[in-house]
């Protein structure tokens, strides 16, 4: 039986549905190619999980279990459309173009961000919990004075699109972000990833309604999509971003999935949560689903599928000699870009510490810094 | 052409001047719009510069900050107004977390033109939370940068500058002194660059240092000083971070004392950094220890004892007896 609260036009066996205000707007082509993009993205996951447990990063968060609620939404961006992450957001970053590696020497600790935020429209990764969805409405509210929302140009109306984790909806910013988004009717989308789980507190300790019905209290559409289903997410976004760059406001999509890994490399679920719960919802893989349908309905066979087989390990292989590659930053550089116009004292600090470096007897050709 | 003018109608005028310079210069903050802001300082803007240029934001501080971030992000210059200092701290995580580090967290693409305006310190005899000096945690904060403006001259040219750098910038305004002394502006003066100290008083005896609202201060105990005979240099630092203490170091090379006054609690404020910086430059020219006359280490009081709370004339004469006796 059909949960009529959830929208799902892609069952967990593979059988297309029905929903009266939803439909996949693309081809079995499109299918083909969001397959790719999920099992590119499991396996970028699943090799920085290798890479964190070999020494080579020093944490990873993992979206294991979440890639159709990412690709879904991150396809259904236009390029002049900007995406805000949280710091879980691979797939998405996939989808705008964002080399993996970049991802990969954050969680090394290698920098902070490295790919270019205005140039594939998306944000810099941002850890504090939800402050990225006020940063997301103020620049939607860029996009307003700039003139290009509403109208009614498709290459020129822009819109945004605002990540979190029903961990978030607690913070004070992402209720500030709502009422915001709504008094100045930002064309932003809310995309919450209700994966069940803020590191080991339940749902329950989050909220005692659905999450997506929140967003009526602040006078916006809620929406809650199956979110381990890529076509009813794209979907359920793809009518979000056109409503907000037609300038009729904000939504709030809830996809519905679960964090299938840990929080991150760090933690270990086992002391809060039952392995039941995750054989429930392996059912209900995100991937997997895709799979049965390309196979039984499509006709997809074993060229295609073992073509992006191969394209995941030479990824893999890309990703596992990049980031051994990767080289540590020169301590001096932390002095860099502190500010637009450095001040004398924190160059007189940068000189006074690289004499340091130099006086010590090995220190040759600056070889310390 | 000279005006004269308070340090309301200063900032008012200053504000006006960069928006009109910059059409990516937003107002944004709680009553800054029809009612031009509970001290007026944005008086007229949005009846001059429309709804989408200064805005009445809802009541949510780290919403005007964090959505200011936004805006920044897409080429804008916010100029956000925190209506009283005790009421930033909502915002905190917002300035502190991201304001202040997302150029550097993105390599230096993303600057954060952001100016951070707040009507900072005390003795208007308000309720709780209205007459703070929050500045050390600020000027504490890596990737920003804090200026306190003194007079309506400073006020007018100040803000114009703090608007128009690229990094962010919290503008310290002495609101005792917003309606108070008025001075004669020169709107096409050629103003000093923004992160420098002034001295604002010559003398050979002793170094006082002040920001804000303590400077008129430190001017009236010069001026009663000298009827006793002794010549009191008083520095204006204007900026906070970075500090601008070479004019400070060379003044005190030659009085060897140096007094520092503040509003803000004395432990780890600005007068700890400076005392520190004093000694490690000026260590043989010293005649006594660097004093510091500021606000006690406790919360601020209620307004009827205000006045006794913060530093007064007599206050900072007994500290520099102190230093000359030392």
């Amino acid at each position: 039986m059909a949960d009529p609260d959830l929208v799902q036009l892609l069952t967990p066996e593979g059988e297309r549905a029905e929903h009266p205000d939803y439909a996949f707007a693309g081809d079995d082509d499109t299918i083909r190619s969001l397959y790719r993009d999920l099992v590119l993205t499991r396996r970028i996951d699943t090799e920085a999980t290798a890479l964190q447990r070999h020494g080579e990063l020093g944490i990873w968060a993992s979206l294991l279990g979440q890639e159709a609620a990412q690709i879904g939404s991150g396809r259904a961006l236009r390029r002049q459309d900007h995406a805000f992450p949280t710091y879980r957001e691979h797939g998405v970053a996939w989808t705008r173009g964002v080399d993996p590696l970049s991802l990969l020497s954050l969680f090394r600790g290698v920098d902070q961000g490295s790919w270019d935020p205005e140039a594939t429209g998306f944000g810099l990764y941002t850890i504090v919990i939800g402050a990225q969805t006020l940063h997301a409405t103020g620049y939607a509210m860029g996009l307003q004075r700039d003139g290009v929302v509403g109208t009614d140009d498709p290459d020129r109306d822009a819109a945004v699109i605002a990540y979190f984790g029903d961990g978030a909806t607690s913070q004070g910013d992402v209720n500030e972000a709502f009422i915001w988004a709504s008094v100045f009717n930002a064309p932003v989308v809310f995309f919450c990833q209700n994966n069940q789980w803020a590191i080991s507190e339940p749902i329950d300790r989050q909220t005692r309604i659905p999450l997506y019905q929140r967003a009526s209290g602040f006078g916006f559409p809620g929406v809650r999509v199956d979110g381990n289903d890529v076509l009813a997410v794209h979907a359920a976004t793809q009518a979000a971003l056109q409503r907000a760059r037609e300038g009729s406001g904000p939504t709030l999509i809830e996809a519905f999935t679960y964090r299938m890994g840990a929080h991150t490399t760090t933690d270990d679920p086992t002391r809060y949560r039952l392995s039941a719960d995750l054989e429930h919802w392996k059912l209900k893989d995100p991937v997997e689903r895709v799979h049965a349908y390309l196979t039984r309905h499509v006709g997809a066979g074993e060229d295609f599928f073992s073509e992006i087989a191969e394209e995941a390990d030479a990824l893999a292989v890309r990703l596992r000699e990049g980031t051994r590659a990767m080289a540590d930053p020169s301590i001096l550089s932390v002095f860099d870009q502190v500010y637009v116009e450095e001040s004398a004292e924190l160059a007189q600090q940068r000189d006074e510490h690289a004499a340091y470096l130099d006086s010590f007897e090995d220190a040759t050709d600056g070889a310390r810094r | 052409m000279t005006t004269t003018m308070t340090m309301a109608k200063a900032l008012n005028a200053g504000l006006r001047a960069a928006m009109e310079a910059d059409p990516k210069v937003l107002m944004m903050g709680e009553d800054v719009g029809k009612l031009g802001g509970v001290f007026r300082i944005t008086d007229g803007l949005q009846k001059d510069f429309g709804e989408d240029r200064v805005i009445d934001t809802p009541l949510a501080e780290s919403a005007i900050l964090g959505t200011a971030v936004g805006l920044a992000m897409r080429g804008y210059r916010p100029v956000c107004e925190i209506q009283f200092d005790g009421f930033v701290y909502p915002a905190y995580d917002q300035i502190v977390s991201q304001v202040a580090k997302i150029h550097f967290r993105s390599r230096g693409r993303m600057p954060m033109p952001i100016v951070i305006r707040i009507p900072f310190g005390g003795g208007i005899g308000a309720v709780e939370h209205h007459s703070e000096s929050p500045e050390a945690q600020f000027a504490h904060t890596a990737g920003l940068k804090v200026v306190a403006c003194s007079h309506p001259t400073d006020a007018y040219w100040m803000i114009q500058q703090a608007i128009a750098a690229d990094d962010p910038v919290v503008f310290l305004e002495p609101k005792r002194q917003y309606h108070g002394e008025k001075a004669e502006v020169d709107t096409e003066a050629t103003p000093p660059p923004l992160f420098t100290s002034r001295t604002v008083r010559e003398g050979s005896d002793l170094t006082l240092l002040a920001y804000g609202p303590t400077v008129r201060l430190c001017r009236d105990a010069a001026l009663a000083a000298s009827e006793e005979g002794r010549s009191l240099e008083v520095i204006d630092l204007r900026t906070l971070s970075p500090l601008d203490l070479e004019p400070v170091f060379a003044s005190v090379r030659r009085t060897g004392h140096a007094v520092v006054v503040h509003e803000a609690a004395r432990s780890l404020g600005m007068g700890s950094e400076i005392a520190a910086r004093i000694q490690q430059e000026c260590f043989y020219a010293l005649e006594a220890p660097v004093l510091r006359v500021a606000g006690f280490d406790t919360p601020y009081p209620p307004s009827r004892i205000e006045e006794e709370y913060l530093p007064d004339l007599d206050r900072v004469l007994d500290a520099v007896d102190r230093s000359l006796a030392y």
